[in-house]
């Protein structure tokens, strides 16, 4: 299990998409989230992008309003996370066309599709965007 | 029913509406998400599913980022999973995958919709029923699918393949039988050619790896064959997590792949890539001098690097490499000083913590320096990590680092002084615990606490009350080590104090009552030689010689053995010295007491004092009637006596003299850390008959001698020894002769029932420095531990030198009791941080049975697979073949004859024979490994020393 859940999360701290790969409650993630969002949040730009909280580790990156913060275990590689969000980020933008933060609120489903096509049992399984889209495409022609 | 369900579709709000909703509500939003939630309740009864979809959508969206309960609806969204239209199923599938635990009941319904998804010709629909078993897959489930996944495992479609591939990671941690039926097709898709599902696959091999390594050891040569062809960085971590896993376990495995890494690390311009081949280096393969090099400049470089993640990493990368390879830290020492003023607090502690990593015995001093400069500047967070890693490196096994007491001693006085530190606690803690320690340390540990005392201002600061705390108890408990016993009453009572917290002031009144028990006593003794020297006249080297004499008695009655002298001799020369100037320098008042100053000091208790014994606090007010009583008791025949002098010395020796030597010897009992042996000392009590009672114990239970071995005494600080009289030789020879006879009986008797006593082997050298002793002997007990230790070549205990410590010059008293918990409480903890070891040793709570089902079936599945690979790729190893003739040779004739592969060796004849032997090899060594591992185990449950065989084991390299 290298990446424990996916957060993006705004700069006033709520939660936009939350995908966990351990189930956890209701109560603990809203203290989870609430613990990580205080602490990343409160980082500034010249700092570096990981944190570490309880047993994880947090990779996070900013873009524009939004932060993406990956949890992950002390195994899992860095940087190679923060490539992951940004690969993550380039989808997003793929497909929405210059992503905001109102197309992850509009299409959290969608969202939550490209991360399903990228990550399963908390490993990164997809990294290639055409990749990743292509059964979204084939959902939108369908429906 | 249907026209009110096509209200509902007509009018129901869709989870757009909802977002927009919850945009415009900011202030109400709570009462409009009730008011959703009610309306969602409503319409998820619906019968039509459409209505019921958007409102489970509603529903997840609710949950997952408003934490809003949605476990209610799970038969609901079993329902809509069978529904024919794929929209449907996916808001439902996606519903049950955030919703479902372990727990959930209706799990057993889905079962059969799994199945029927998972065998669907819509290769979206198998997709949805893989993603979702990948996160709610329970034993049950897993179990009644693997005939599909099995399948699955080789669909034509790689969109479906990859997806079953991710799935069975679930799968095996759920249902381990699994891996006798799909282990092989697993391993088929590790190998081949398609890179999205060679991807999936190592990913679910590194994951199952990182858990229990031994197992892949057989599958090295495939990882290495990727190791060396792939050029996809995300596949190239995944190899080299696995690398570094398995290097561990077999040397020759390490000796291989060091080359591959080291190309890596050069040609490659990936960060990431270049960080994980860094990473594996600096953890796994860290004999390889020339790998280390190369990581050495790598990581130098990310040091340099503007990136504070780079810099992070690097740091991190440092510690790693620091216990095998200071040099590499040393190189980059001022790098790392320079960060801990960085303007992120992570990199600041990473650095610190490398900053830590390096202090040893000679340069602790200097690095305290620094780091105290560094607080001094820092934020308040960061000044007290400064400080605690100080404290903490410091007191270690005992303050093992520390040569130079006086040092540390005033580096804690000065600790406290920094305007934000908050470790008062351990402050307290260490001054009051060296001060029963180190004998030698006394002199400046008192003087620190006088500094500390003192000054007025610090009793404004709250953190500081348990440093203050501490000094007021050491310069009460060691006044005579007090240059100015006034000073420090007035210090004492001084009018400030009513800041303090009453416990704390309960402790200052204490030693204030120590103080003036001690100048009394003083006062008295000088006197008495006063009074000696107006009888009788006596010349000046006479009266020195008896002063110093008497001196020695008076001012250090508490000091015990051998440090006595040096000690006693300094401080009475400085005494009679002072006694020598006469009434000049009792005017001054330093250490000298004038009947004037002694009726002062009364009078300061008294104003002082007086006041508190109305206290509400219970404490100060017992301890402040305490000394006015006493007070009380003296006063009067104080005052006569200064009055008549001589005529009234006898009587004053008869009563007032009785009760102040009272009560100073009271106060003379040394309290001190309590020693493990302590036990030995206690004389055996006449009419005791021990051995009668308890010599036929051992036939009942032969097995009691361990947990006893593990027993120390923790009694709380007491009197060690038992005499508190005020004349020390008097106190040696209480201390040692009794301790002698009793040890030569206990010697006597521990012969013959050795085990019902501690251990014993510290006994002989109780003032030496044990903590060496008890390391070994912890190691012994250890030894497996240890010795997997030195196998996976992970020691991350760099400080534990006990050859170090045994040169310490330093005489410290210690508590081998204590000593020995500590040595025992790190033990596991280092054990837990040499990550291989845990996985060894714990196994894997997830494994378990996995493992247990795994060796003989699994064996054999990957036979097959082995088999298959050389049929099918007997050109893809192909650059290992001149090693792999190399090794053939090594391989005895026999084995190959065992194998069952004749035909299609023969088939193979230029490369597929030498590629069945790798086959072979691995096979050999996975029941070699299955062997060995077995052993193990049974060598941690006898508990025997230490097997020779398993640090050479005989095994075929896997690569060949």
């Amino acid at each position: 299990m290298g990446i424990r859940f996916i957060l993006m999360v705004n700069k006033q701290g709520q939660t936009r998409l939350a995908q966990y790969y351990e189930y956890l409650t209701l109560e603990e993630r809203r203290a989870l989230e609430g613990e990580i969002v205080r602490k990343c949040l409160a980082r500034n730009e010249q700092q570096c992008s990981f944190v570490e909280h309880r047993n994880y580790k947090i990779v996070y990156r900013r873009y524009a309003s939004l932060f993406f913060l990956v949890g992950v275990d002390n195994e899992e590689n860095e940087l190679a996370i923060l490539e992951f969000i940004h690969l993550l980020v380039e989808t997003m933008d793929r497909h929405f066309g210059n992503v905001c933060e109102l197309d992850i609120m509009f299409h959290l489903e969608k969202a939550h599709f490209m991360l399903e096509e990228m990550v399963m049992n908390g490993c990164i399984v997809e990294t290639s965007k055409s990749n990743i889209l292509a059964p979204i495409q084939l959902m939108d022609k369908s429906s | 029913m249907a026209g009110s369900s096509l209200m509902d579709t007509l009018f129901q709000r869709t989870l757009e509406d909802l977002i927009k909703g919850l945009r415009l509500h900011l202030i109400g939003e709570s009462a409009f998400i009730s008011k959703a939630m009610e309306d969602i309740r409503k319409e998820i009864k619906s019968t039509d599913p459409h209505t019921k979809s958007t409102a489970l959508q509603k529903l997840s969206y609710l949950s997952s980022l408003y934490f809003y309960d949605m476990s209610w609806a799970a038969f609901h969204v079993v329902e809509l999973m069978s529904s024919t239209r794929f929209a449907h199923k996916r808001i439902a599938y996606q519903a049950a995958s955030l919703s479902f635990d372990e727990n959930t009941p209706v799990l057993v319904l889905i079962t059969n919709q799994l199945r029927k998804d998972l065998i669907s010709t819509n290769e979206l629909e198998v997709s949805l029923a893989l993603e979702c078993l990948s996160r709610i897959a329970t034993v049950d489930l897993a179990r009644d699918l693997t005939p599909e996944i099995f399948t699955l495992l080789s669909s034509g479609k790689v969109f479906v393949r990859k997806k079953a591939v991710g799935v069975v990671l679930r799968v095996f941690e759920k249902y381990p039988d699994a891996v006798k039926v799909c282990f092989k097709r697993l391993v088929e898709n590790l190998e081949g050619s398609d890179q999205q599902v060679v991807s999936v696959a190592v990913g679910v091999f590194c994951e199952l790896a990182l858990k229990n390594p031994r197992s892949y050891l057989p599958l090295a040569p495939e990882f290495y064959r990727i190791l060396v062809e792939s050029r996809n960085n995300w596949i190239l971590i995944k190899v080299l997590k696995i690398f570094a896993k398995l290097a561990l376990l077999e040397p020759r495995l390490a000796n291989k792949v060091v080359e591959p890494i080291c190309d890596h690390m050069k040609r490659t311009d990936a960060k990431s890539l270049v960080f994980e081949c860094i990473r594996t280096v600096v953890t796994s393969l860290t004999d390889y001098e020339s790998a280390v090099k190369l990581a050495a400049v790598r990581i130098r470089e990310m040091l340099m690097d503007d990136d504070p993640n780079l810099k992070y990493l690097a740091l991190q990368a440092l510690s790693t490499v620091a216990p095998n390879h200071v040099w590499v830290v040393v190189e980059n020492k001022e790098i790392v000083i320079k960060s801990l003023s960085d303007e992120d607090p992570n990199i600041k502690l990473e650095s610190l913590r490398l900053v830590m990593m390096m202090v040893s015995q000679s340069n602790i001093v200097e690095i305290s320096r620094v780091l105290l400069n560094y607080a001094l500047k820092s934020d308040p967070f960061f000044c007290n990590e400064i400080l605690g890693s100080i404290l903490s490196t410091c007191c270690r096994n005992v303050y093992e680092i520390i040569v130079d007491f006086d040092w540390y001693v005033s580096l804690l006085g000065e600790m406290s002084r920094i305007p934000h530190c908050q470790k008062g606690d351990e402050i307290e803690k260490q001054l009051i615990d060296i001060g029963m320690r180190v004998e030698d340390v006394r002199l400046e540990l008192v003087r620190v606490a006088r500094d500390l005392l003192i000054d007025p201002a610090l009793l404004g600061n709250s953190f500081l009350y348990r440093t203050l705390s501490a000094a007021a108890w050491v310069s009460g408990a060691y006044v005579e080590f007090s240059k100015n016993p006034f000073e420090l009453m007035e210090a004492l009572l001084q009018p400030r104090t009513y800041l303090l917290p009453p416990l704390i002031r309960a402790v200052y009144l204490q030693s204030a009552f120590k103080v003036l028990v001690y100048s009394l006593h003083s006062y008295l003794l000088q006197r008495g030689i006063t009074e000696r020297d107006f009888a009788e006249g006596s010349d000046y080297a006479q009266h020195d010689a008896s002063a110093s004499l008497n001196q020695e008695e008076g001012f250090n009655p508490r000091v015990l053995n051998q440090s006595f002298d040096d000690l006693s001799v300094e401080h009475g020369e400085e005494i009679s010295a002072g006694h020598g100037q006469a009434s000049a320098f009792d005017s001054l008042g330093t250490n000298s007491f004038s009947d004037e100053s002694i009726m002062n000091m009364i009078n300061l208790i008294e104003l002082a004092v007086g006041p508190l014994s109305g206290s509400l606090d219970v404490e100060v007010q017992e301890r402040a009637r305490n000394i006015r009583s006493f007070i009380e008791l003296i006063k009067q025949e104080m005052v006569d006596c200064l009055a008549q002098k001589e005529e009234s010395l006898d009587r004053n020796k008869t009563e007032v003299s009785k009760i102040i030597k009272l009560m100073h010897d009271a106060f003379s009992s040394e309290l001190g850390p309590v020693s493990v042996t302590a036990q030995e000392r206690v004389p055996i009590p006449d009419g005791l008959l021990l051995k009668e009672n308890l010599e036929d114990l051992e036939t009942i239970c032969p097995d009691v001698q361990l947990p006893l071995l593990n027993s120390f005494s923790f009694g709380s600080p007491q009197s060690e020894e038992t005499n508190g009289d005020s004349l020390p030789d008097l106190q040696n020879k209480v201390e040692s002769e009794p301790s002698k006879e009793s040890t030569s009986l206990l010697a006597q008797h521990r012969k013959r029932h050795g085990l019902y006593y501690l251990p014993s082997e510290k006994k002989e050298i109780s003032n030496d420095y044990p903590p060496a002793n008890d390391l070994k002997s912890e190691n012994d007990r250890n030894n497996d531990a240890e010795n997997l230790v030195k196998l996976t070549e992970q020691s991350l205990v760099p400080k534990k030198k006990p050859s170090n410590a045994k040169t310490r010059p330093v005489v410290v008293k210690l508590d081998e009791g204590d000593q020995v918990s500590i040595a025992a409480k790190a033990q596991p903890k280092d054990d837990l941080l040499s990550g291989a070891v845990r996985e060894v040793l714990l196994g894997n709570d997830t494994n378990d049975s996995l493992s247990q089902s795994k060796p003989s079936d699994r064996s054999s599945a990957r036979r097959k697979g082995k088999e298959k690979l050389n049929l099918d790729s007997p050109s893809e190893s192909k650059e290992n073949l001149d090693d792999v003739k190399k090794h053939d040779d090594e391989i005895p004739s026999s084995r190959k004859n065992k194998h069952r592969k004749h035909g299609k060796e023969r088939r193979h004849k230029t490369s597929g024979n030498v590629l069945d032997e790798g086959g072979e090899n691995s096979q050999k060594g996975k029941e070699k490994t299955g062997h060995r591992h077995g052993k193990h185990k049974a060598r941690q449950r006898a508990d025997v020393p230490l097997n020779v065989v398993s640090q050479t084991p005989v095994i075929p390299d896997f690569l060949l």
